[in-house]
């Protein structure tokens, strides 16, 4: 089919393709759509139609329960938190890894994708092992008084663990673009290295750094493998959203699965459009 | 130059600088490297042989045998689907060009566990589409053809997504002189798409076997958890661990933390083949 020569395209497939000399479109752009539609889009379009089922005040009802608000709050409280936590970090480690040349660095680039190509459920028992009263951290944190496995604790640290990668490959791009040029300017106009950072290099990382803390939130609220390990799942204290709604479905209540998670896209789609405005908006305004 | 100018720093002092690398080598070797060291180290617990002897339990083998079979479908399907995405997206301009990166991207932002929902809302138990197979006999929800939808669905952008850059970097000069010159369609593709892009692609398909073989929260909504029927290798961690087998599901995330490792290191190799710096495996 992708064979067909120029000569066989149809005026009626697309003004834009026919400007083009090369065959193809309509069968690639044809089981593009079909295979999306199948995979992707009729099965969330199923997801959407589904709490309502229980009609409005039923769905009202699944989705203000306690357990589900505490969930909730849970589950965008601490990926909020943990996004937090991964800016600074996820700076220094971005900046760092690019203005910086030092042993080990090329190791350390490859460290830096660990969380997205170890499986959840291999990070989530390791970190188990290491924050259990008896692992290698657990063991100095314990005495201490710090609990961090099964608690809410360790929740926020397999978050963190999972978002990092998210805020420094957002923002290493940035920093190599960085006109070096502005931070001479400062310099020699006087400002001491400390200035030139906040007045001028933060400002111009400011939409980068929000889009790494969306990105880290965005993964954050959804993480399912590397959270339960970790968290101890007590209702009302430790369990998560995806977690309820692993729960809501081995109940059989697919309406109720179905309502939380729909709450769950569209708060986190909007927080994301919200992020996105607000760094059109600082990118506006500094033009 | 700099002589000439009135001296103040546009790099940090050297005190600063190696103090800043310190925090950061520090914070990625307790942060990214302890995990993946624990895993090694909980599995050899007891020596080798006992991780072979864990590796051989029937139940284990039958998790590996479904990881294979699950990537061994998913990824191809993704595959071909990605290239054909990749060749109408960056080879032609048409409205609704950028909805549909978007739409391809989507799957990315969704929970695992909802990815996995999807599927079961559609065919499960109480599905939309149960009468239907019931009246068929077939079972997709609880068996193998749902393991393979929810994996498709969490891997369907990682080729799409690699390949798009790349070839609207590339551009379609080369692809334009082969067809102008008599070459058809499927030559062209064959002959001067795919020798360009097959770092690209070899990059995305590994990225997306990856994501296959871990996958945990869309499989585990899916798969009903019967052992040796239903469990792939991140089910059969879970299952283990919650056995107090320890040894046994530190050996199994030790096998998928060797994969991890080898995409790492294969990723690194195709990035310095593509020549791009950096970029992370999303």
């Amino acid at each position: 089919m992708a064979a067909c020569s120029t000569a066989s395209i149809r005026p009626a497939d697309d003004a834009a393709a026919r400007r083009s000399a090369l065959p193809g479109f309509a069968p690639t752009l044809g089981i593009t759509l079909t295979w999306l539609s199948l995979i992707v889009l009729i099965p969330l379009a199923s997801l959407a139609l589904r709490p309502w089922t229980l009609g409005l005040d039923g769905v009202w009802q699944s989705v203000t329960d306690p357990r589900v608000l505490a969930a909730l709050r849970l589950s965008f409280g601490t990926a909020a938190l943990a996004a937090a936590v991964n800016v600074p970090l996820g700076l220094l480690v971005a900046w760092v890894m690019v203005r910086y040349r030092f042993p080990g660095r090329g190791l350390a680039d490859a460290l830096i994708d660990m969380p997205l190509a170890l499986p959840t459920a291999v990070a989530g028992i390791a970190l188990t092992a290491l924050f259990a009263k008896n692992g290698w951290i657990g063991s100095l944190l314990v005495p201490l008084g710090i609990k961090v496995a099964y608690t809410p604790l360790g929740i926020l640290l397999a978050m963190i663990f999972v978002g990092l990668p998210f805020v420094v490959r957002t923002l290493e791009p940035v920093v190599m673009d960085l006109p070096i040029d502005a931070e001479e300017a400062a310099a020699t106009l006087g400002a001491s290295r400390g200035q030139a950072f906040r007045r001028v290099v933060l400002p111009a990382l400011l939409p980068a750094l929000l889009a790494g803390f969306g990105a880290a939130l965005a993964r954050g609220v959804g993480e399912y493998g590397s959270v339960i390990f970790i968290a101890g799942n007590m209702p009302m204290v430790s369990e998560i959203a995806p977690l309820l709604i692993v729960i809501r479905l081995e109940q059989l209540d697919y309406a109720g699965a179905a309502a939380l998670a729909l709450v769950m896209l569209l708060v986190s789609f909007a927080i994301l459009l919200l992020l996105n405005a607000l760094q059109a908006r600082i990118a506006a305004n500094a033009a | 130059m700099n002589t000439v100018l009135p001296q103040r720093p546009t790099t940090e002092h050297w005190l600063i600088r190696a103090g800043l690398i310190a925090v950061t080598v520090v914070l990625l070797i307790v942060l990214l490297l302890l995990p993946l060291l624990v895993v090694f180290t909980e599995a050899l617990r007891r020596g080798v042989p006992a991780v072979l002897a864990a590796l051989e339990q029937p139940e284990t083998l039958a998790a590996v045998r479904l990881s294979l079979l699950v990537a061994v479908i998913s990824v191809p399907l993704n595959t071909v689907c990605g290239m054909a995405g990749a060749w109408c997206i960056s080879r032609f301009r048409f409205p609704g060009r950028g909805l549909l990166v978007t739409l391809i991207e989507l799957p990315f932002s969704v929970s695992p566990v909802i990815s996995g929902l999807v599927w079961v809302l559609l065919f499960g138990a109480n599905g939309w589409l149960s009468p239907l197979l019931n009246a068929t006999g077939t079972r997709i929800v609880f068996a193998v053809p749902g393991l393979v939808l929810a994996t498709v669905f969490v891997t369907f952008p990682f080729v799409a997504r690699t390949l798009i850059p790349l070839m609207q970097s590339q551009g379609a000069a080369e692809e334009e002189a082969a067809i102008t010159l008599g070459a058809s369609g499927w030559q062209t593709y064959f002959r001067v798409t795919l020798p360009n892009i097959r770092w690209g692609l070899l990059y995305g398909v590994l990225l997306c076997n990856a994501r296959a073989m871990g996958e945990f929260g869309a499989v585990a909504v899916v798969s009903g958890h019967i052992r040796g029927q239903t469990m792939t290798m991140p089910l059969q961690i879970e299952a283990l661990f919650n056995d107090y087998d320890w040894i046994g599901a530190f050996s199994i995330a030790a096998l998928l933390s060797l994969l991890a490792l080898l995409t790492l290191v294969a990723k690194a190799a195709l990035e310095w083949r593509i020549g791009r710096a950096g970029g992370g495996l999303l």
